[in-house]
């Protein structure tokens, strides 16, 4: 579903992924950990080529993105993404956030892409926030429209940066929730985050970062139980 | 100090065609500023430095040298070169378009640069292209952080466009100054001016703060 191929990446002279090399099956839900400054979340950013790549390759569903003829706008539409910082659209409506990608890239008709959006609303149970504003919404409930927003696409993949990082405690429970229920229902997920919690419940397979590469990869019982590398049980040390 | 109402009286036909000159001066050239000032923003935030270049020492020059000067060089200089022959009205709405346009760019600029950047990420992480992004998620949000110093500006507009009197453009202030060449007089004409110009600035800083409301989203 997602190969990643020698991914390479700099900024200036500081080269923040080094020869990274993955792939991710469908329905597989991949959770990115490891100290901040460890390229986790540029390494999620490279996959929809929010950065660009440096050197190497990234293919979805077989279609390599850093081919100059692949229309990475087509490619977006598949892989649905979660932003830290929520990042919904303030001069829009909650339901109004969630259409405005349908309608305007998919042509999909109003009527049609409302019902979808309240459907996606009832589903991270904000049902009843459909004419809010984002500003009057908790970081917890953000984050949710922000999911509905990201499914609204009907992407095959979901990419989450640090979906919890930026909320209060009480809130990343409601969040973590919706993800859940997400990875149970077959989506193909890459997540980053702290939450160490997720991880171990959630994640299908742990990929540890750091210093911009993939130290260690194993299943959560294996890879937080037995882990391997010396820089994996230095950064378990201080997390768990 | 006594009001000589009669020569008010008398002048206020002329006062209130020069107020309906200064209006559509005024209009023109905000109009025209604005489209022009559109065009040179997105100019100069070309990620190109020479295509930005032009785009920069326009504004440079039209934001450092004095509105008069600028009045003075299209009256005398560019409209005749251009028509054959001078032609107030013409020379007043050109310079103070290109000289707004210039500030309209900044303001503009401003603007898009002032909206996070998560704002485009998150357009385009939903599939959409620059273009669509621009105009369905930047350039709203843009726009409404750019009415305050927009009003700024067109209230400015308006001031300036009394500077036309200098090249003879019947707006208020040449008249005003043909009732204190014709009487002698001062109050009357200059504090007429002032209040004319004070309904005006302050009816658009209205319905500019009008429209901030309307666009507010809590």
């Amino acid at each position: 579903m997602i190969e990643v191929k020698n991914l390479k990446k700099t900024f200036g002279k500081n080269e923040v992924l080094k020869k990274i090399n993955v792939t991710i099956k469908p329905q597989e839900v991949v959770v990115v950990i490891g100290p901040s400054g460890s390229g986790k979340s540029t390494f999620l950013r490279c996959i929809n080529l929010l950065e660009s790549i440096t050197d190497g390759q990234v293919f979805i569903e077989g279609v390599d993105v850093t081919d100059k003829k692949t229309d990475i706008n087509k490619i977006r539409t598949e892989v649905g993404m979660v932003f830290q910082q929520f990042n919904l659209f303030p001069h829009k409506t909650v339901i109004q956030n969630i259409m405005l990608a349908p309608m305007k890239v998919r042509n999909i008709p109003e009527e049609k892409a409302r019902a979808k959006g309240m459907e996606l609303l009832a589903k991270v149970g904000l049902a009843d926030k459909a004419e809010a504003y984002p500003d009057s919404l908790s970081g917890g409930q953000k984050q949710r429209v922000a999911i509905a927003r990201a499914l609204a696409m009907e992407p095959k993949i979901m990419l989450f940066d640090e979906p919890t990082s930026a909320l209060d405690p009480e809130m990343v429970g409601e969040v973590l929730e919706v993800m859940k229920q997400l990875a149970k229902e077959g989506m193909t997920m890459v997540v980053v985050t702290h939450e160490m919690g997720f991880a171990r419940e959630v994640g299908d397979r742990v990929l540890l970062m750091d210093g911009g590469i993939i130290v260690e990869e194993n299943v959560p019982q294996e890879l937080f139980e037995h882990p391997q590398e010396e820089r994996t049980i230095a950064f378990l040390s201080k997390v768990l | 100090m006594d009001i000589r109402w009669d020569i008010l009286a008398e002048y206020a036909p002329f006062f209130a065609k020069g107020t309906l000159l200064t209006i559509g001066l005024s209009i023109a050239s905000i109009i025209i500023g604005c489209v022009l000032g559109l065009f040179i923003g997105i100019g100069k935030m070309s990620k190109n430095k020479w295509i930005a270049l032009p785009f920069n020492c326009y504004i440079t020059f039209f934001r450092g040298t004095p509105l008069l000067v600028q009045i003075l060089l299209v009256h005398f200089g560019l409209v005749p070169l251009v028509l054959g022959q001078t032609n107030g009205i013409t020379a007043a709405i050109t310079a103070l378009s290109l000289n707004s346009a210039a500030y309209v760019a900044e303001i503009f600029r401003a603007g898009i640069q002032s909206i996070d950047k998560g704002q485009m990420e998150a357009a385009r992480s939903l599939g959409m292209n620059h273009r669509q992004a621009m105009r369905f998620v930047i350039l709203p949000q843009a726009f409404k952080r750019m009415i305050p110093p927009l009003g700024n500006e067109f209230i400015v507009l308006i001031k300036d466009s009394s500077l036309a009197a200098i090249i003879a453009v019947k707006e208020l202030i040449y008249w005003g100054q043909a009732l204190q060449g014709q009487y002698y007089r001062v109050w009357e004409p200059y504090i007429t001016a002032a209040l004319i110009y004070l309904v005006l600035t302050f009816s658009l800083s209205l319905v500019l703060s009008r429209l901030e409301r309307r666009l507010a989203t809590e």
